[in-house]
């Protein structure tokens, strides 16, 4: 199988990034126009002179990859290509926080764009800060666990939900730690028009501060405990992916990362609330 | 055929002969009718693609993406819009995408002003879009044509700047090329290089230190060259339609001036008409219009300015806390001249503060003592 994102990119070993981009290219195909906001994954696959892309890559710049891919699909399709598929790759700073007002502009118009978010759960990039993804009680360098505030006090913004919100046709999350299904997401949404948004979950080695041999099981476990459903909003309607059969505890998630070292039992077992309360309100 | 139109409906006609891929506009003041009647013609089935975004910050990242996917792209905004833009501007240029975009001139806020003034484009002066000052509705017309050519010609993005209500809403006689000349003048848009799946490059990588300046250098150098173009574009435009706009920078009755009025914009019309009259009572006065702030013509200005007693310069801009920018440059070129022309800095027309002929009147009576000023008329 030809392979559209080359090794030889300069990611960390472990990171979850481009395991995401590799697979979803290889799901994608060699008929698409990739569309990166500023990342990690930039400076890992472009720095000038070399490129690890083997599809047609533009970076603009942190906060306009929607507003990029919406142009580029409307001068295909008004150049009469109605083939390509334009698909941006964007971490959780530009998806929730810096590109969001662009974001919800191209759903709102319902843009014929596949959006796929690989969240790490914080500004990476620039050295692990805190952005609106960012779990609660996570330390970042700008929410640190200190004397008197513990790690990030806020929960995670339900970017997905709010996506879903713009009722565009096709919002998913997934994890790399259930590649199949993260495939299968990827290959249904190729497929569909309109505005496409796919939510992975790609752990962050150095940020997530952890044994980078770990990666995929951090990620599985990430959904084991309940802490990340995987779910599809196909036109309106909610579904869940997968439900295991019963939840491991968050502890064994939380304890495997140094982020959330400092977190007491009794905050843990705020985390553990938060989630079962979560999946109570699901509606299966 | 002449037609009496509102400037911003014919300056949409004149980019809809254009036939570009991609159209994405944001609604603001004083640029907003070029937006809607662009809106009407893909509403007629006239025009491929409108795009209504969300923000002028998303307009220009829109017809970015468009002309990296090889297509044809326009924008028009004005003011806090552009401010808005800023940081898409710069990278647009960086990344050789030859878009074209209208600015509407208006003042920039604080405090909150919708009138004309030009500090919301002169402020992008630095961000390597080539900026063409329209001194007249016909002229913003034709330019508006002009800068497609000249932008996918030198992979350069091109501002029309046209002096906000003015320009873009004075009513008046104009001629719009029709689709079938536009044609003529100006080719398909086939880019070198674009986003093709067939041969895939990647555009807008991150450069380090070792070459981020040299292709800083390379804007600036295509720039020099541009000047060239721009002039033989304004040629090749007079060949076709008869009618040509003083390509870099232009002199008016001022071979023989010994004082002369130099600005940019709409001003200029009214700069002609006094010099007219001072002319008819012999006095020896005349006009330079400058047309290319970017690249900015030094030679040409040098050369027009040469042997001259004294030179007003009038702008509707200020750096804030060192001097006004126009007036900045024309010293710099002025200044390998052994013997140069007194040069004063005429500071008037922000947040649309009248600059009727009176005010011209002034100004040549104030230039005609040898001492430099710098007033805010």
């Amino acid at each position: 199988m030809e392979e559209y994102f080359a090794s030889g990119h300069t990611a960390c070993a472990g990171c979850g990034m481009p395991i995401t981009v590799r697979h979803a290219l290889n799901v994608l195909g060699k008929d698409v126009i990739v569309v990166n906001a500023t990342s990690c994954l930039e400076i890992v696959s472009s720095a000038y002179p070399r490129s690890a892309w083997g599809v047609p890559y533009i970076h603009s710049l942190f906060e306009n990859s929607g507003a990029i891919a919406t142009g580029a699909v409307a001068s295909l399709r008004a150049q009469g290509n109605e083939h390509t598929k334009v698909v941006v790759f964007a971490g959780d700073g530009s998806t929730y926080d810096i590109g969001f007002g662009v974001l919800s502009g191209m759903l709102e118009r319902n843009d014929d764009v596949l959006y796929i978010c690989y969240d790490n759960e914080a500004y990476m990039n620039t050295g692990n800060q805190r952005s609106g993804s960012t779990p609660f009680g996570a330390a970042t360098t700008t929410s640190p666990a200190g004397k008197v505030k513990h790690g990030k006090m806020q929960w995670k913004k339900p970017i997905a939900e709010i996506i879903a919100a713009h009722q565009i046709p096709y919002v998913a999350t997934a994890s790399i730690g259930y590649m199949a299904d993260f495939e299968s997401k990827v290959r249904k949404a190729k497929d569909m028009k309109g505005a496409r948004f796919i939510l992975v979950l790609a752990p962050c080695v150095t940020g997530w501060n952890y044994d980078s041999a770990k990666t995929i099981e951090i990620a599985k476990l990430a959904v084991d405990t309940g802490l990340w459903m995987l779910y599809e909003i196909e036109d309106g309607k909610f579904k869940v992916s997968y439900k295991p059969q019963q939840f491991k505890p968050v502890a064994d998630y939380l304890k495997m990362q140094a982020r959330f070292k400092h977190l007491s039992e009794e905050q843990i077992k705020t985390i553990q609330e938060h989630m079962n309360k979560a999946w109570a309100e699901v509606k299966q | 055929m002449k037609k009496t139109v509102e400037v911003s409906i014919a300056i949409a006609e004149a980019v809809k002969n254009c036939e570009p891929d991609v159209v994405a506009c944001y609604p603001i003041t004083p640029s907003t009718h070029i937006a809607e009647t662009l809106a009407k013609f893909y509403a007629d089935g006239e025009l491929k693609s409108f795009i209504a975004t969300e923000s002028e910050f998303a307009s220009i990242s829109a017809i970015c993406g468009a002309s990296a996917a090889g297509g044809r792209a326009f924008s028009a905004t004005s003011s806090q819009g552009l401010a808005l833009m800023h940081e898409v501007v710069y990278a647009a240029a960086g990344m050789r995408l030859p878009i074209v975009m209208v600015v509407g001139n208006r003042a920039l806020s604080a405090p909150l002003n919708i009138w004309c003034d030009q500090q919301d484009s002169v402020a992008e002066r630095d961000s390597g879009w080539i900026q063409l000052y329209c001194e007249s509705a016909q002229e913003g017309v034709d330019t508006a044509i002009q800068a497609f050519k000249i932008a996918e010609s030198t992979m350069l993005p091109v501002m029309v700047c046209v002096d906000g209500f003015y320009l873009t809403h004075t009513v008046e006689q104009v001629e719009v090329p029709t689709l079938e000349e536009v044609r003529k003048f100006l080719p398909k848009f086939q880019p070198k290089v674009k986003l093709d799946p067939e041969n895939p490059i990647s555009m807008g990588e991150y450069a380090t230190p070792e070459y981020y300046q040299g292709f800083r250098e390379d804007v600036h150098r295509d720039h020099l060259a541009a000047k060239s173009r721009i002039v033989e574009v304004d040629k090749e435009f007079e060949q076709m339609f008869g009618r040509s706009h003083g390509g870099l920078a232009q002199g008016y009755r001022i071979e023989d001036a010994d004082y002369v009025f130099a600005g940019m914009g709409s001003v200029i019309g009214n700069a002609k008409e006094v010099v007219d009259e001072l002319r008819a009572k012999g006095k020896k006065v005349g006009v330079l219009k400058i047309r290319s702030l970017r690249p900015f013509p030094g030679e040409e200005v040098r050369k027009l300015l040469e042997g001259k007693k004294h030179v007003a310069i009038f702008e509707k801009s200020y750096s804030l806390g060192s001097f006004a920018p126009v007036y900045a440059e024309v010293i710099n070129s002025l200044y390998p001249l052994r013997k140069r022309p007194v040069v004063s800095s005429f500071i008037g027309g922000l947040g649309g503060k009248d600059v009727p002929t009176k005010t011209v009147h002034e100004i040549f009576k104030m230039i005609k003592k040898r001492e430099p000023l710098e007033i805010w008329i």
